[in-house]
């Protein structure tokens, strides 16, 4: 794909010792990724990032769901940053993409309205008797990994090729929507034509898909997901996504948000069951990574260790193409080796094309 | 190297080469002073001119004859750094005392890769409406690959009217100019569907409502009242557009085989510039400000610097010709004090 505009969308990334922040849901949805994180950037590549286990959830679910007033959450937030600066760290990095875009979106709004940040100082002061202190750096775990692309290439052990014809992966990258929607400049590459994960995808050998609807949300949206009665809206977006890609058979998809991730990977279930729809190669789904278990891949994690037995849509596939060493058999052991129980069959993973298990319109 | 002269005209647009033949045609001395290395501005891009089809080639000939005849000093490839109303410099050093000046230095056009959501730089079959008229000179309109397109989407205000990009003002002449461009497509290849995506139809002059019917009636040129919000590139350089079609308050998505878009006049940055060096006002567009919209709009806030043409706001070719009279007149009177 050719790419005019993204050169102009950089963002200073720091280089090493990070605090890192981490996202509420991901430790259930995607339970590998952040440790996967923490060791590819702490213990292979050599950076010091301080996991604070005094960091609370940035409420970011609650202000989107309007439950958490912005006074709030802007509290909240510098609460935050002053732990930051407790630690001794100044680089604030942060899992989740709802996350980066509150913090964001409150710095901007500090710079903005320095009464506002005055304000939002009195009310830490008198919450937590802490001082405020912002970040010198804020940068999103992906762009930490974008950073580091390079010396994670020379480290890879399986490049996103298909190890028996040579070709290279397809890949659909999707970014959530808070990453650079809100604020571009923010992002690398802007919100048009967004590199942070196309850089990695190409730094490790694959191929960006572009289809018609890349740029569509995957169709989390607060509203969409947390009232029951729009889970309709969400799942019409994802098919929407699904649809379009299909036709470019991508090899997997990888996305840089917790909600994305999810959706993109549990909705191709959904759709399987109710439609009987699946997307993939031999109807088997399209697997969805995230960027941690994408490189973690590349440099030869063990994928049971990355923790890809959680996802709705089988990996074997994907692994099978990359030449991936794994035991099939250790795909349900967790990591002390006792067994943590097995999904029941589903259409999205049984290659049965165009059949369902059942029709849920009966 | 010091020159000295009547008036200085800068900008050897139409409007410039126009004012500066009729300074010369009343005895006045003049010097046309042009940054590019060939006169006739940004006209020299088009192939004809509503709504009469006129070959521009043809009115670009008539000045540049008429600049024959007359004893204008040009100075081509010639930037200004520093405006007075006695005094330009150039870049090369050059200055030139005068005794007036007309400001004819135009616009620029609005760069479409700013609209990021439409893909222009990286989707091969999205391009400007200079880029078509590029197209109609030598007589082919094709994609990327060499076929003709059979469904061509013309966007109208890229770049205009749209505060994002900090582009408020309209850009005049970008409606009828799409209606030429939709007939002109039509003319050339039958049976072609063409969709032009409007936010208004501003057929302001004589004989551009008629246009617009003709090419509605004539040439069976779609009309849909919405803008794009986003193209993406199909398989074989095919795009996808999303739009909403507000008369029937619908979403919509269409794939076609070219997207042009309209791209806007934007004030040149060059004026903050003059304005700084003369005390020249600004609108809030950019363009200069006349002294008065009725009975000085060829004057400005400075006296002794006059304008003509699109410094003030985007302006039709025959409009920017008829000013670069008045201009001159007006800078004559000036001069003879």
């Amino acid at each position: 794909m050719r790419r005019g505009a993204w050169e102009d969308y950089q963002k200073d990334i720091a280089d090493d010792k990070y605090y890192y922040a981490r996202s509420c849901i991901r430790q259930n949805f995607f339970p590998g990724s952040e440790k996967a994180f923490l060791n590819i950037v702490g213990r292979d590549l050599g950076r010091e990032v301080f996991d604070d286990p005094l960091h609370t959830s940035c409420t970011g679910i609650g202000y989107h769901s309007d439950i958490v007033p912005y006074e709030t959450i802007m509290t909240v937030v510098a609460r935050q940053f002053s732990l930051m600066h407790e630690a001794g760290f100044e680089n604030f990095i942060s899992s989740c993409i709802t996350s980066f875009g509150i913090y964001t979106e409150i710095l901007n709004t500090w710079e903005e309205f320095p009464e506002t940040e005055e304000k939002t100082r009195e009310s830490l002061y008198k919450a937590t008797k802490r001082e405020l202190y912002k970040p010198k750096n804020l940068a999103h775990t992906s762009d930490v990994i974008f950073h580091l692309r390079d010396e994670i290439k020379q480290r890879m052990k399986y490049p996103l090729v298909n190890h028996l014809t040579g070709e290279k992966l397809r890949v659909v990258e999707h970014i959530g929507c808070h990453y650079a929607k809100i604020f571009p400049k923010r992002g690398i590459g802007g919100s048009e034509f967004p590199y942070v994960l196309a850089g990695m995808i190409e730094s490790w050998g694959g191929d960006v898909v572009d289809y018609p609807e890349r740029r569509h949300c995957c169709g989390f949206g607060f509203r969409n997901y947390l009232v029951q009665a729009n889970r309709g809206y969400s799942i019409a977006n994802s098919h929407k996504k699904l649809e379009s890609m299909a036709p470019y058979r991508p090899d997997f998809i990888v996305c840089n948000c917790p909600g994305c991730t999810m959706f993109l990977d549990k909705w191709q279930y959904t759709i399987a069951e109710m439609e009987g729809t699946t997307y993939g190669e031999a109807g088997q789904g399209i697997p969805v990574l995230t960027y941690e278990e994408m490189a973690g891949l590349v440099l030869g994690y063990d994928p049971w260790e990355l923790g890809m037995q959680m996802h709705a849509v089988n990996v074997e596939p994907l692994l099978n193409k990359m030449g991936v060493e794994y035991d099939p058999a250790a795909k349900y052991l967790g990591p002390n080796g006792k067994y943590i129980g097995k999904p029941l069959q589903s259409v999205v993973n049984s290659s049965r094309g165009n059949t369902s298990l059942y029709d849920i319109k009966k | 190297m010091i020159m000295q002269t009547d008036v200085v005209v800068v900008g050897g647009g139409v409007a410039g080469i126009k004012a500066a033949c009729e300074l010369c045609q009343a005895g006045s001395k003049c010097v046309l002073v042009e940054r590019d290395s060939v006169l006739g501005g940004k006209l020299r891009g088009w192939h004809k001119l509503f709504p009469s089809f006129t070959s521009s080639s043809d009115v670009i000939e008539e000045l540049l004859n008429e600049l024959k005849q007359s004893n204008v000093e040009c100075l081509l490839g010639s930037e200004v750094v520093y405006i007075s109303s006695t005094l330009c410099r150039l870049a090369s050093g050059t200055e030139i005392q005068c005794r007036a000046v007309i400001l004819a230095t135009g616009y620029n056009l609005f760069d479409a890769r700013i609209k990021e959501e439409y893909g222009y730089g990286i989707y091969d079959n999205v391009i400007t409406s200079v880029d078509l008229e590029r197209m109609f000179h030598t007589g082919t309109i094709s994609t990327l690959s060499g076929a003709a397109p059979e469904k061509v989407a013309i966007l109208h205000c890229v770049g205009s009217r749209d505060e994002k990009v900090c582009q408020r003002h309209c850009s005049k002449v970008c409606c009828i100019t799409a209606v030429k461009q939709a007939i002109e497509i039509k003319k050339m290849l039958p049976n072609s569907e063409v969709f032009n995506f409007y936010m208004d139809m501003r057929m302001f002059g004589p004989g551009y409502e008629e246009l617009y019917l003709t090419a509605q009636k004539q040439y069976n040129v779609h009309f849909i009242r919405g803008r794009i919000s986003e193209a993406a590139q199909l398989p074989k350089g095919r795009l996808q557009i999303k739009a909403e079609d507000t008369l029937t308050a619908r979403p919509l998505i269409m794939s076609v085989d070219m997207l042009v878009l309209m791209v806007g006049m934007k004030a040149p940055k060059q004026n903050a510039l003059f304005a700084l060096a003369t005390g020249l006002e600004l609108q809030p567009s950019g363009f200069i400000s006349s002294k008065d919209l009725f009975l000085e709009a060829v004057l400005t806030s400075v006296p002794g610097i006059f304008v003509a043409g699109t410094v003030t706001a985007p302006k039709t070719i025959g409009e920017s010709i008829s000013e670069a009279t008045m201009a001159s007149r007006a800078a004559l009177k000036f001069i003879e004090g």
